[in-house]
């Protein structure tokens, strides 16, 4: 019904675009100068049918159930119900009007459903009839309105400029709301789990969480020796550490091959290949660190005398540098190519040969831009998920063997959320504290590379 | 310079064409160029000018569809030759480009640049007064000295030019290439690069592309004139100027083309 109607507007608003330039046109063809292309007007008027469809809507989607709601409940009114029991009895007799109840239906509930069904099928027409002839009205006044001298530039202009400003508020709200909902459920999670335990106790254990029943009241000290995020935290740093010894010598390279050695077909066809790398879903190389990369590093150990765990950060973190490399390689490319031309030239014309040319000019001048290539790519490492989980194992060894096992921040996040939650339970809060961590630490990264790409960017002003 | 009356050849090109991808850019070129001297080669845009100017230090070689044909002789050596190393020919002939390119470094480090890679300075005392020599010579001295770790991107535009200059000639080449030096610079500073180059010419043989009639004609000793990728003429600055053979060249002087 609701998509009917909502195609129905649509179609009223190219029927009011189309009726707006055509009197445009009409007013053009008597010889008078209009103010604006004919298109605004059209865009004029589809404004003025959209606007107030909009408006109806919003407010119909708000009231309508607490309307109905109301409605439903006054029949039981002054019968000495309490809210709970009320709120339960709506429930039920909407329920049962869609079909979905399986208790005993009483006839009371029956009576409900029945109307709650009669005021929905009111409310619906009615929204109908409003909405329609809203836009009706509206467009008419704003067709009536348009002559050769009314404006319609500015108003489509500043409708334009408001839905752009609505579209980047809406990506702002939701960032808010997202980091302000991290803060609360942190800071929940610290009301119960001292933060000294959390930043410096080196035991990891939320198994241990599982145990409580949900009926037994909270007792901090159950907890004590359970969240301490040292080990994730020194476990995400490593990881990522191997990581980036992978990444950013191979990637380094091969963006300065790319940018300074490379001919340009060679370049062509190199630099897209080195970007599908970057294309392939994180749990493909997740399988491939588990299932290829971790036995061979176990079965190369073993050869040697070694003992490897078949989950080992090595593993992990090597993939994941895999993973990395285009991001690098293609950045500093991107950097180094946009290093001027006359520099090389200055360089090659007092005699200095390419790799001088690149280690003493191109490499100083391109360098904020690579740091911050490469501090992009820290911030992926230590975001990086799956190939953790896959790869690494999930227990939290507080270790600086590569060849051990270890987990991170955000294996682990995915380890307490998977399955049944309880919101409120110390359990699923560090979750949340964990991604607050995690989120002030990539945070912190970014900012720092933006800061450095920045600079850079000043530097051939 | 004459000597005893005998001109000086420090550079003599015989048949230079140059080919970007199928296109040639330059025909048949031959030109001698004397020593001490400054040769202004002038022309229209797209004549082929910086083309010819960039074969001298080799800097062709840096364009991948580039070729270069033809003999190109430096001291009576032929550096189009196999056996040419350009790293010493580039340090035997410095260039200086249109648009001034510092190096995103100190002043001192864009000066010790060129002393650097080939080695020419033994100890830090040394490298100083390489550094001060060049910046006097390139008349920037009295107005930096007191700057020299600054970074040489903060200079106005005349002095980064100046800059470019010192870097060139810390080196001590016996050629300095001048493409259009003073083309993105306001008429003070062009005045003060115009007589930089009339003092250089006491020490090294100077060749200067410019599209201002008016700077060949003060600058300059020798002209030679590009169009279409032809040497038109080329002589004494004062007979191109006031009666030059070519009725092409006598159009483009008096400005009726170009």
């Amino acid at each position: 019904m609701n998509l009917i109607l909502f195609t129905f507007i649509v179609l009223l608003g190219f029927t009011s675009y189309y009726f707006g330039r055509k009197k445009a046109y009409t007013i053009q063809s008597t010889k008078k100068r209009l103010t604006a292309l004919p298109q605004f007007y059209g865009y004029y008027l589809a404004i003025w049918c959209a606007i107030p469809a909009f408006i109806i809507f919003s407010l119909w989607a708000i009231f309508e159930p607490t309307i109905v709601k109301l409605l439903i409940l006054s029949d039981y009114s002054n019968q000495g119900y309490l809210d709970d029991e009320l709120n339960l009895l709506y429930e039920k007799s909407k329920a049962l009007s869609r079909g979905q109840f399986t208790g005993e239906i009483t006839p009371f509930i029956e009576a409900s459903a029945e109307k709650y069904l009669s005021l929905r099928s009111i409310a619906q027409s009615s929204k109908v009839v409003i909405v329609l002839s809203a836009i009706i009205a509206s467009v008419a006044y704003a067709y009536k309105r348009i002559s050769s001298n009314s404006r319609t530039r500015e108003p489509v202009e500043k409708f334009l400029n408001a839905v752009l400003f609505t579209a980047s508020l809406a990506a702002i709200l939701t960032t808010v709301g997202i980091v302000f909902s991290l803060i609360f459920q942190t800071i929940d999670f610290f009301k119960v789990i001292p933060l000294f335990d959390f930043v410096f106790g080196t035991h990891w254990y939320p198994a241990k969480a599982f145990v409580r029943d949900s009926s037994e009241a909270l007792d901090p000290t159950m907890y004590s020796d359970t969240f301490g995020a040292v080990p994730i935290f020194a476990g995400t740093f490593f990881i990522a550490f191997i990581a980036m010894c992978v990444a950013i010598p191979i990637g380094l390279m091969s963006g300065i091959y790319l940018a300074e050695y490379a001919s340009t077909k060679v370049r062509q066809y190199a630099k897209p290949l080195i970007e599908i790398l970057a294309g392939i879903p994180t749990v493909v190389y997740g399988f491939f660190a588990a299932l290829t990369v971790g036995p061979f590093l176990k079965e190369l150990g073993t050869s040697m005398g070694l003992e490897v765990s078949a989950e080992s950060a090595l593993a992990a973190g090597g993939v994941m540098g895999i993973m990395i490399i285009p991001f690098i390689s293609s950045l500093s490319d991107d950097v180094i190519t946009s290093v001027p031309q006359s520099l090389r030239d200055g360089s090659y014309a007092m005699g200095a040969t390419k790799s001088e040319t690149i280690k003493r000019v191109i490499f100083p001048a391109a360098l904020p831009g690579i740091v911050g290539s490469i501090l992009l790519g820290v911030s992926r490492a230590i975001g990086e998920t799956m190939i953790v989980v896959m790869a690494s194992g999930l227990a939290a060894n507080l270790t600086l063997n590569p060849l051990e096992s270890t987990s991170t921040i955000t294996a682990q996040i995915v380890v307490i959320l998977i399955g049944d939650q309880a919101f409120g339970d110390p359990k699923t809060q560090a979750a949340f504290a964990l991604g607050m961590s995690l989120f002030l630490v990539t945070l912190c990264l970014n900012i720092v590379a933006l800061r450095v790409v920045k600079k850079y960017r000043e530097k051939y002003e | 310079m004459r000597k005893n009356g005998v001109k000086m050849i420090k550079i003599k090109a015989k048949d230079v064409d140059v080919f970007y991808g199928k296109k040639q850019a330059l025909f048949n070129i031959s030109l001698d160029i004397e020593e001490n001297q400054v040769t202004a080669l002038i022309g229209p845009s797209g004549c082929g000018k910086s083309t010819f100017l960039r074969c001298l230090n080799r800097m062709n070689d840096v364009i991948d569809i580039c070729s270069v044909k033809g003999e190109i002789l430096i001291n009576d050596f032929n550096i189009n030759d196999k056996s040419c190393d350009v790293v010493r020919l580039r340090e035997k002939i410095g260039m200086v480009f249109q648009k001034p390119n510092p190096f995103p470094k100190t002043l001192y480090e864009n000066v010790s640049y060129g002393p650097t890679i080939h080695g020419m300075a033994q100890s830090k005392q040394e490298m100083d007064e390489i550094v001060e020599t060049s910046l006097k010579k390139a008349a920037l001295w009295e107005e930096v000295k007191d700057r020299l770790h600054e970074p040489g991107t903060g200079l106005s535009g005349g002095q980064q030019q100046r800059l470019c200059i010192a870097r060139a000639i810390s080196v001590r080449p016996e050629v300095i290439l001048m493409d259009e030096p003073c083309s993105a610079l306001d008429p003070i500073a062009t005045a003060q690069i115009e007589e930089l180059i009339d003092e250089l010419k006491k020490e090294h043989t100077i060749i200067i592309v410019t599209h201002s009639m008016a700077q060949a004609a003060r600058v300059s000793q020798n002209t030679g004139f590009f169009h279409l990728g032809q040497l038109i003429e080329h002589g004494s600055t004062d007979k191109i100027f006031k009666n030059p053979d070519n009725k092409k060249t006598q159009d483009y002087i008096t400005g009726r083309f170009g």
